[in-house]
């Protein structure tokens, strides 16, 4: 596999997930300000979801759709080429980061600008796009609230729809206060912590630039092979802003983001905002097809990794994905560790099966994520594509190479649990020595008991009970473990 | 109906008092259990850790252990959505006959033998976690709460936030000690809620990990097995040796 | 090979021998009357209403014959001066019917037209857009324009901050699947369900970003 680039160099990458998750548990307000909002966002989505009689039916159909079209990706990507192209707009194809990030930096320089607004994009985060184009002499401003509080504190994102979620409403007001100053119109001197305050900042900070930036770069949440449009959901305007005022719109966009039909929205555009933010509908989405209102528009497909993830029987099932971050909502583990802990724009469980597919797993990092999980199954459960996290992550784990003294320990046990009576032996050696193990274990042991007690070892395994006494129906019970 | 009983490694070796109640349960409704003596494990920590070939020969293992019988009873829920849910893709030719056959303790009550009264009693305050391979992989529902409901003397208590994974996942504690102990703290805190004196699951390994913090914290609170539940009467609790005491040992 | 030609290939390679799979459609798909197909039953209206009104929406109910009138209250109330009207907009909307106490002339706002063209900064100016729709969704609380008459271009109902939004009971639909089969594809869509929010600061919704921070819905029966 190759090394594909996803967006997220630092220090998060230099060490395995298990540490990473440990720095982020130590600190009390990540833990506060995730807890709340992932506990927040599980109750919206849960209610709105249960307002549906059919959900499995349009989740078992988005799906199937998903995979009848990941099946026939050649074909509907070609055809998809053909109605934009037949509406006025370009396509470009990127096999990886660079190719797409020269593609992109090409097109801008071209208008002759040296300013572009942006759409929360989770393709353009994963080709790193933002500092491609400052190499190029483009400052790139991100639009979308959240990805606002992410780009003026120099901060990673830490959650696929809000990717500020690992900031609390006065971190937020700090870092508008420091620092919207050096990116445009400052932050008003009296500004609160009121989430109603902060939005308005937003929305003044950015007023000006959407009215005079002449260049536009998004995602889009999918695209339609048999029109040629393409689809954005959005919540706050900035979507359409960036989609309706500039006169150059350049879409980065996954090839695995394509639909067949116009109808295959009917699923989609009621799956993804459930699952998303927990609403019946979110309050925009736009579509638009090639050139629209006299607009020029590229769009750029990516691939960037998905085809060697494609190339995966089991693994590819990850490409269903629909970046709805449901998963992440739900899984005991993100909320946690926070987003950060994955060292990947993709965190949680759907990070944890697609980072180290589009990346490999030649790092200790990309080796840990399989594992960043205890198969809990509630992403499987929410998923609206029903992707099968657990199934992926325990295949990942088959293919990752493993620890040394793991192997043996494994391999040992695996030839105890070959032959019965070996088991019985080695169940006999332990209640002899049960009196001698201690309390707290050495090695990679005590990692269970510095926080939980071992059960006491019986005296007698069940199958030695079971032939002394006919199963219990002679001989009589012996004090077991009474004495101590 | 020959009926087996696949007692688990981890029951087997930690927990025999699981295996005992689980006999005594089903003997106390006319089930005559065998106990095939071949049986190991299911494979669920090989492959779960990622040594899946290890998982397979296990696999095809308990098919041969398990094959001629009409029903196999199993105390654990991860155990039974092991062979359930991951024996069809690991070796399906030689699964496919066995795994229909597999019933966790509550469903083969329940579904099989048709009893949600069974005849139990336990006069203790119990709170009840439902574990996530139970919940989620075998889908067993409120089947364990139906049988606890019945338990005389019983009060049960409902546990907050009783979906959430409790931090164990296997080796998952091991590797990601801090994050499995920070979901057991949570657990724990929710369990301390209720102020129930015994925590109930359905499978002793999540029991385990929980009941490992709760000792360690000194709070007091019993972890019980379903079936040790549902095995009591009125003469195990005037003479708790049997299926208790190696729970209640401080 | 080029990128194009090496993507295709790189697909081809992927998926070669794997199953494709029929897609099921258990779900409740279009069946309710469509735009133009009758009036749309109570129920519907009072969904949409209601739905509207949970993402805080202003909504009114209204006999068709009422529209005028309460449209002229409503930018009273919201002392709008100059207001944005598209091309094709019905004028009954805007003029009460005759015999009725105020006159047309008299209306105590502005109409400012998009023909020339309004600039962006221009439509950061005026106080507030009329428009119709295409469609409305009762079970999401969604109001769909497709750019058509009496809506105009996308930017008309984006800059200002106040948007008056005019449903007829015939254009509502009851799902989203209803929705999807009447509307064009080729034309440029906007679905607006309640004023501009967000939910970035602590997963708590906030109305009022960067879109309209003031939706008013006047559905007529």
């Amino acid at each position: 596999m190759s090394r594909t680039f996803l967006g997220m160099p630092g220090r998060a990458l230099e060490r395995g997930f298990p540490a990473n998750a440990a720095a982020a548990v130590r600190d009390s307000q990540l833990r506060f300000n995730l807890r709340k909002a992932t506990r927040t966002i599980r109750g919206k989505r849960a209610s709105v979801v249960a307002e549906l009689p059919d959900w499995e039916g349009l989740r078992q159909a988005g799906k199937s759709i998903k995979d009848h079209t990941l099946r026939n990706l050649d074909r509907y990507l070609l055809q998809l080429e053909g109605a934009v192209t037949a509406a006025g707009g370009h396509v470009h194809w990127a096999r990886d980061a660079d190719e797409a990030n020269r593609i992109v930096a090409g097109l801008v320089k071209a208008t002759g600008e040296t300013e572009v607004v942006k759409v929360k994009s989770m393709a353009t985060q994963e080709i790193g796009l933002n500092e491609a184009l400052a190499a190029e002499g483009v400052t790139a401003y991100e639009t979308d609230l959240a990805e606002l509080i992410v780009q003026l504190g120099d901060d990673w994102p830490s959650h696929i729809l809000v990717p500020a979620i690992h900031r609390n409403r006065a971190e937020i007001r700090e870092i508008f206060r420091k620092r919207m100053g050096e990116w445009g119109r400052p932050a008003p001197e009296d500004l609160t912590d009121d989430p109603r305050a902060l939005a308005e900042a937003a929305r003044l900070h950015l007023r000006e630039r959407f009215l005079s930036t002449k260049v536009a770069i998004s995602g889009a949440n999918f695209m339609i092979a048999e029109t040629g449009t393409l689809v954005v959901l959005e919540s706050e305007g900035n979507g359409r802003m960036c989609l309706t005022l500039p006169r150059t719109l350049i879409s980065v966009v996954g090839i695995e983001k394509i639909l067949p039909t116009w109808r295959d929205l009917e699923v989609f555009l009621q799956l993804l905002p459930r699952s998303s933010t927990g609403e019946r509908m979110n309050p925009y989405t736009s579509t638009w097809t090639g050139a629209t209102e006299g607009q020029e528009f590229h769009l750029v497909l990516l691939d960037n990794g998905r085809t060697d993830v494609l190339a995966d029987e089991v693994g590819r099932q990850a490409l269903r994905c629909i970046r709805c971050s449901a998963c992440l909502n739900v899984c005991p583990v993100y909320e946690r560790a926070g987003g950060h802990a994955y060292g990947s724009v993709y965190p949680g469980p759907i990070g944890a099966i697609l980072t180290p597919q589009l990346r490999g797993m030649g790092s200790e990092l990309d080796r840990s994520l399989p594992y960043a999980s205890s198969l809990c199954g509630a992403c499987y459960e929410v998923c609206p594509v029903a992707i099968d996290i657990p199934e992926v992550l325990v295949d990942l784990r088959a293919k990752a190479r493993h620890p040394r003294a793991e192997r043996l320990g494994m391999a040992a046990a695996g030839w105890i649990f070959n032959r019965p009576e070996r088991l019985a032996l080695a169940q006999r050696a332990g209640g002899r020595l049960r009196r001698f193990v201690p309390k707290r274990l050495p090695g990679p042991m005590s990692a269970w008991t510095d926080t939980r007690d071992i059960p006491d070892i019986p005296r007698e395994s069940f199958r030695d009970w079971w032939d002394r006494t006919g199963g219990g129906q002679t001989g009589t019970e012996p004090r077991d473990g009474a004495a101590r | 109906m020959r009926v087996a009983l696949f007692i688990t490694c981890v029951n087997d070796t930690l927990f025999p008092g699981t295996g005992k109640a689980t006999v005594t349960l089903l003997r106390r409704l006319g089930v005559d259990v065998a106990f095939p003596r071949a049986q190991t494990c299911c494979g669920q920590m090989h492959v779960n850790t990622g040594y899946r070939e290890e998982g397979v020969r296990l696999a095809r293992h308990f098919a041969e252990v398990f094959g001629g019988y009409d029903a196999v009873v199993v105390p654990s829920g991860s155990c039974g959505a092991m062979v359930r849910e991951q024996y069809p893709r690991l070796a399906p030719a030689a699964t496919e006959e066995v795994v229909p056959k597999v019933y966790e303790l509550s469903e083969f009550l329940i579904d099989v033998l048709g009893v949600t009264d069974v005849g139990a009693y336990y006069p203790h305050r119990v709170t009840y976690h439902p574990t996530c391979h139970s919940l989620r992989g075998l889908h067993l529902g409120d089947r364990p709460l139906r049988l606890l409901r019945n338990v005389r003397g019983l009060e049960l208590v409902p546990l907050p936030g009783a979906e959430e994974c409790c931090g164990f996942g296997g080796t998952f504690a091991v590797k990601n000690p801090a994050i499995s102990a920070a979901m057991c703290a949570d657990k724990v805190g929710n369990v301390m809620a209720t102020g129930a004196q015994v925590l109930c699951a359905a499978d002793n390994s999540c029991l385990m990990h929980i009941g490992g913090t709760l000792t360690r914290q000194k709070t007091g609170v019993k972890i019980m097995h379903l079936a040790e539940i549902l095995a009591a009467t009125e003469a195990t609790e005037d003479a708790p040796a049997a299926a208790t005491i190696e729970r209640s040992a401080p | 090979m080029n990128a194009r030609d090496q993507i295709l290939a790189r697909i081809r390679g992927a998926v070669t021998g794997a199953p494709d799979v029929e897609v099921p459609r258990d779900y409740r798909g279009a069946t309710g009357p469509g735009p133009g197909a009758g009036t749309a039953e109570p129920r519907l209206i009072d969904l949409l209403a209601e739905r509207l009104r949970d993402y805080r929406a202003i909504v009114h109910v209204v006999p068709e014959a009422e529209i005028a009138s309460v449209v002229r209250e409503a930018l009273a109330r919201r002392a709008a001066a100059r207001l944005v009207v598209p091309d094709g907009l019905p004028s009954a909307w805007l003029r009460p019917p005759e015999g009725e106490a105020v006159p047309y002339e008299t209306v105590p706002y502005e109409t400012v037209r998009d023909d020339p063209e309004l600039s962006a900064g221009d439509l950061d100016r005026v106080d507030g857009v009329i428009t119709g729709c295409a469609a409305a969704i009762a079970e999401t609380g969604t109001i769909v324009l497709d750019a058509g008459p009496g809506q105009g271009r996308r930017a008309l109902t984006l800059l200002p901050d106040y948007h008056l939004c005019v449903v007829r009971a015939d254009q509502v639909v009851a799902g989203v699947p209803d929705a999807v089969a009447v509307l064009v594809a080729e034309r440029p869509l906007t679905w607006i369900s309640g004023p501009s929010a967000t939910s970035d600061i602590e997963l708590d919704r906030v109305e009022g970003v960067h879109g309209p921070r003031t939706l008013e819905v006047v559905i007529s029966t």
